[in-house]
C-alpha cells in the first residue's frame, strides 16, 4: 500500500518553480554571508548606543524615501517602523553577536518569529503598509548603507515606480517582493560592508609557459619539498568546492607523496634518477621525469633535537580544526622524541609568553600539561613571539644539536608585523646562525599561505598544512627525520635542452621557485632544502623536433640549431650544499632519449601532475580529463602502505564531480 | 563512479561559516525541501512559499547544526516545524480540526474543480488529520524508514508504525467509499 502511495505521490509532486528556486537560493546565500559577517565583527557606526542606532536608521530611511519622492508615505512608515523595531532590534543592539536562532530549541524557532510577527500584524492597520512594517527590523539594520536599503524600500513602499534599478534591486530578491508568511530569520543584516568570508592568501604565479628551446634553452629552479598545497586542495575538495587556482602548486602536490626512487650510494646525500617517457596527455610530446631521492641517515645516530613550539593562541585559533588539532598533533610528535631531546613552548597572542621552559622530552607529563593549558584568545602578534622563540632556541643550543622553531598558526600575522621583508631577513639571519624554522598551517578561513611559504623558505624549513590528524601523523611522525634534519641545503636544478632534439619544453609546476639562470652558480642565492629521506620530483614536458605537437611555428630568420651530442636531449645539473658549508657541489649528467624506466612511482607522479594541471585549468592537457587521471592513478597505486594514493583518487573523483 | 562530500561534512563546514559549503548543500537539497513541503501542505503554491521561508531561515539555523543527527533528518525536522508554524499562522487552515464528515463535504466541493487521477491522493492526504499527514509525507520520502520518520517527528517508532496502519485503514475506507459511488 505504501508503495502504491509512493508512486502516486511521486506522480503528484510537481517540480519546484525554477525561477523561485534560483531566487530563494540566492537570497539564502546573501543571508548566510551577512550572518557570517556579524558573527566575526560588527560594522562600524558613527553613533553609539541602541537609541542612536534606531534614530539613525529611521533618519536614513527618511532620506532614502525622500530621494525617491515618496514623501507621502514616509512619515507613516517611519512612525510604525519605529514601533515595530523595538522588540527585535533591542536584542540585537544590546548584544550585537546575539543570534536568536542559536539560542532556541529547533521547534520553537520559527514559531517565536512568527508569533512576534502576528502580534505585529494585529497591532497595525492592514493593507499596503503592513508589508514594509513586518520587515522594518531588517531595513533598520541595513540602513547604514543607503545604497542597499534604497532598492529594498523602493520595491515595496514605492511600488508604482517602475524603473527597477536592476543591479541593486536584486538584493531585495524574492523575499521582499511580497510580504512573506514567516518573517525572515532574524539575522542582523550587514550589506554595507559585504563581508569577505574568506581572507586566505595564496602564493602562486602564472603557469610556466611553453618555451622554445632555440630561444631559451636553459631552465633553472629551486627544489621545493613543501606539501601544503596538496593539503589545502584536499581540504577544499572535501568541503565540496574546487580549490582556488592559485592554491594549486603542482610540484607540491607531486611531492606530497612518498616515492621510492633509487637510494644514493656512498657519501652522496642524494641521487637523481631521470626517465624520459611518453606523455599521458599528449602523444606528440614526452615527459622528462627527474626524481631525487635523499639519503636516510641512521635514525639511531641522529643528534639531539631542540624544538621550540611557537604556537598561535589568538582568538581565531579556537576552532576544532585549529588549536585542538594542533594539541593532538604535538602529542603525536612528542611520542617520537627521545629522552635527550628538549622541548619548549612559546605562545603569541597579544603578548608573547613562554609557556613551557626548555624541558627534556622524557618529562612527558609536564609537557602535556603545558600543552593542555593552552587556550585561544586575544589578537596575534607574530613577530614578538617569533623573536622570543628564537631566543629560547638559542639558549637551548649546544654544539652539534639541531635547533628548530616550529611555528603553528592559522595564518594570523596581522598585529606586530609591520614589515614582512624585515621579518624574512630576521628569519634568514637566524637560519644562518643555525636555527631553522618550520611552519605548520592549521584551519581554513584566514590561512595566509603566502606568508607561511615565505617564512619557511627563508628559515630552511618545510611549510605544511595540517587539516587532519592523519596529516599531522604524516608530517610530524612519519617524516619527522626528514622535516627536522636537512641533509642538503640550497638545492638548485638547471636543465639545458638540446635544440637539435627538443623544439619546445615546459616545466610543470615550480612557478614560485624559478631562479635566474646566473643564480644557479651563485652560492649566495638561497634555494630549497632536502631533508633526510625526502624525495623530490620535477617533470618537464618536452616536444621533440619534428613532432606534430609543436605549438610555435619555426622562425624564418632563425639560425639552424647545431647538433652536439647525438642522442642527448638535454643536460641536467644540480647544485647543493652540505649542511653547514657555504660552497656548493655539482652533480651533472646528460639526459638521453628513452632512458630510465616507467615505474609505478613515475606513473603516479604523472597522474598527480595531470590532476594539478586540471585544477589549474589544464591549458596544455587537450582533452585529457579527470577520468584519465583517475585511471592512470589507479593503475599506479603500487603498495601505498599509508593509503595516500587511494586518497588522491578520491580527491580526483570529488574534483571531477565538482568541475562539471 | 561519482563521489561527493557527505551532507554532514558540508553542513559542519557551513555551520562554521563556509559559504561555498552552504551553497552546495542548499543546491543539493532544495528539491527535497520543496518536495516535502508539498507533501506536507498539499498545494504547490504553499509549498513554494514554505520553501522560500525555509531558505531564508536556514542560514541562521545551520549554525546550530552539530552533526548529532543525519543532515537529512535534521533538515526534515526543520521543514516539518516550518510547515507546522505556517499552518498555525493560517487562520483559514481549519481542515485539520474538522471531522471526517465535514472533510467529505469539502472533498465533494473540490471534486468539481479537479478531476485528475493524482488528485485523489492530494484530497486523501488533506482528508487525514494533520499528524497523520505529516507522518505519511515523511514516510513517502526516499529512503525514509519508520525509525527515521519517528526521529524527525520526535515520536517513538511504534507510534509511527501505528499511524501508518491507521492511514492505510482510512485511505482504504475512503477509496472504497468512492468506488461505491
Amino acid at each position: 500500500m505504501t508503495d502504491d502511495l509512493k508512486t502516486l505521490m511521486d506522480a503528484a509532486t510537481p517540480a519546484p518553480n525554477a525561477q523561485r528556486r534560483a531566487e530563494n537560493m540566492e537570497q539564502a546565500q546573501k543571508i548566510f554571508l551577512r550572518a557570517q559577517g556579524t558573527r566575526f565583527g560588527k560594522r562600524p557606526t558613527d553613533k553609539r548606543g541602541p537609541m542612536a542606532r534606531l534614530t539613525e536608521g529611521a533618519k536614513s530611511m527618511l532620506n532614502v524615501l525622500s530621494h525617491r519622492g515618496a514623501l507621502t508615505v514616509t512619515t507613516a512608515i517611519a512612525a510604525v517602523a519605529l514601533v515595530a523595531i523595538l522588540p527585535q532590534a533591542w536584542n540585537q543592539t544590546q548584544n550585537p553577536t546575539f543570534l536568536p536562532s542559536e539560542k532556541r530549541v529547533e521547534s520553537q524557532n520559527l514559531t517565536t518569529a512568527s508569533d512576534r510577527e502576528s502580534e505585529l500584524s494585529h497591532a497595525i492597520p492592514q493593507g499596503g503598509l503592513a508589508k514594509p512594517v513586518i520587515e522594518a527590523p531588517v531595513i533598520v539594520e541595513e540602513s547604514i548603507s543607503e545604497q542597499s536599503a534604497a532598492p529594498a524600500l523602493k520595491k515595496r513602499a514605492v511600488s508604482s515606480e517602475a524603473d527597477g534599478s536592476s543591479g541593486l534591486g536584486i538584493a531585495a530578491g524574492a523575499l521582499f517582493d511580497e510580504a512573506r508568511s514567516i518573517a525572515p530569520a532574524p539575522v542582523p543584516s550587514d550589506l554595507s560592508i559585504a563581508p569577505e568570508a574568506n581572507t586566505e592568501a595564496f602564493a602562486n604565479a602564472d603557469t610556466n609557459p611553453l618555451k622554445v628551446t632555440v630561444e631559451d634553452p636553459v631552465s633553472t629552479f629551486s627544489i621545493d619539498v613543501d606539501t601544503a598545497s596538496y593539503s589545502i586542495i584536499r581540504s577544499s575538495l572535501m568541503r565540496g568546492h574546487l580549490p582556488a587556482k592559485d592554491a594549486v602548486r603542482v610540484e607540491e602536490m607531486v611531492n606530497y607523496f612518498p616515492y621510492k626512487y633509487p637510494a644514493p650510494e656512498g657519501d652522496r646525500p642524494f641521487r637523481p634518477t631521470i626517465a624520459v617517457t611518453p606523455t599521458p596527455w599528449n602523444d606528440g610530446t614526452q615527459l622528462v621525469h627527474i626524481g631525487i631521492q635523499g639519503a636516510l641517515p641512521e635514525i639511531e645516530g641522529r643528534p639531539p633535537l631542540n624544538l621550540v613550539f611557537l604556537i598561535d593562541t589568538s582568538g581565531s585559533m579556537q576552532n576544532a580544526d585549529k588549536l585542538p588539532l594542533l594539541k593532538q598533533s604535538f602529542r603525536l610528535l612528542l611520542s617520537e622524541l627521545r629522552p635527550e631531546d628538549q622541548v619548549s613552548i612559546v605562545t603569541y597572542a597579544g603578548s608573547a609568553g613562554q609557556v613551557l621552559e626548555p624541558t627534556a622530552a622524557s618529562e612527558r607529563s609536564k609537557i602535556l600539561t603545558a600543552l593542555d593549558r593552552l587556550e585561544a584568545g586575544g589578537s596575534t602578534a607574530g613577530q614578538a613571539g617569533l623573536q622570543q622563540a628564537y631566543q629560547v632556541a638559542e639558549s637551548m643550543a649546544l654544539e652539534g644539536e639541531a635547533n628548530r622553531v616550529i611555528l603553528a598558526t592559522d595564518g594570523d600575522f596581522n598585529v606586530g608585523l609591520s614589515d614582512p621583508e624585515a621579518l624574512k631577513d630576521f628569519i634568514a639571519g637566524k637560519r644562518d646562525s643555525g636555527t631553522f624554522l618550520s611552519v605548520l598551517g592549521f584551519g581554513r578561513g584566514n590561512l595566509d599561505d603566502a606568508t607561511m611559504q615565505a617564512l619557511a623558505q627563508n628559515g630552511n624549513g618545510q611549510a605544511a598544512y595540517i587539516d587532519t590528524l592523519g596529516e599531522a601523523r604524516k608530517v610530524l611522525v612519519d617524516q619527522l627525520t626528514g622535516a627536522l634534519f636537512p641533509i642538503a641545503n640550497d638545492v638548485k636544478i638547471q636543465v639545458e635542452f638540446n635544440p637539435a632534439q627538443i623544439a619546445e619544453y615546459r616545466l610543470i609546476g615550480y612557478e614560485t621557485r624559478a631562479l635566474r639562470r646566473e643564480d644557479f652558480s651563485n652560492d649566495k642565492v638561497d634555494a630549497g632544502d632536502i631533508g633526510a629521506g625526502h624525495s623530490v620530483t620535477a617533470i618537464y614536458e618536452v616536444t621533440p623536433v619534428g613532432s606534430d605537437a609543436i605549438r610555435n611555428g619555426p622562425l624564418r630568420y632563425a639560425e639552424q640549431a647545431v647538433s652536439e651530442g647525438e642522442d642527448e636531449i638535454g643536460y641536467f645539473k644540480l647544485r647543493y650544499k652540505l649542511p653547514g658549508t657555504t660552497e656548493s657541489q655539482l652533480i651533472e649528467e646528460p639526459i638521453r632519449q628513452g632512458q630510465g624506466q616507467m615505474t609505478t612511482d613515475v606513473q603516479f607522479s604523472y597522474a598527480i601532475a595531470g590532476f594539478g594541471q586540471l585544477l589549474r585549468g589544464g591549458d596544455y592537457l587537450g582533452s585529457w580529463s579527470y577520468e584519465d587521471a583517475i585511471a592512470l592513478a589507479n593503475s599506479a597505486k603500487g603498495e601505498d602502505p599509508f593509503g595516500y594514493r587511494a586518497e588522491a583518487v578520491t580527491l580526483m573523483r570529488l574534483a571531477e564531480t565538482l568541475a562539471e | 563512479m561519482r563521489m561527493t562530500t557527505s551532507d554532514e561534512d558540508l553542513a559542519k563546514a557551513a555551520a562554521k561559516g563556509d559559504a561555498d559549503a552552504f551553497a552546495s548543500l542548499l543546491a543539493r537539497h532544495y528539491d527535497r525541501i520543496f518536495r516535502l513541503a508539498f507533501r506536507l501542505s498539499g498545494r504547490a503554491d504553499q509549498a513554494e512559499d514554505l520553501t522560500q521561508d525555509i531558505c531564508a531561515a536556514l542560514p541562521a539555523k545551520i549554525a546550530g547544526f552539530r552533526a548529532q543527527a543525519k543532515f537529512t533528518t535534521w533538515l526534515y525536522r526543520v521543514v516539518v516545524n516550518a510547515a507546522e508554524d505556517a499552518r498555525r499562522r493560517q487562520a483559514s487552515h481549519s481542515r485539520a480540526a474538522l471531522g471526517w464528515g465535514d472533510v467529505e463535504q469539502m472533498r465533494r466541493a473540490e471534486a468539481a474543480e479537479t478531476a485528475e487521477a493524482v488528485d485523489w491522493l492530494q484530497r486523501a492526504m488533506r482528508s487525514l488529520p494533520q499528524e497523520l499527514q505529516d507522518t505519511l509525507a515523511l514516510t513517502l520520502e526516499d529512503e525514509m524508514t519508520h525509525a527515521q520518520a519517528a526521529e524527525v517527528l520526535g515520536l517513538s517508532e511504534g507510534t509511527v508504525s501505528w499511524r501508518m496502519s491507521d492511514i492505510r485503514k482510512r485511505l482504504r475506507a475512503l477509496r472504497e467509499e468512492e468506488l461505491k459511488q
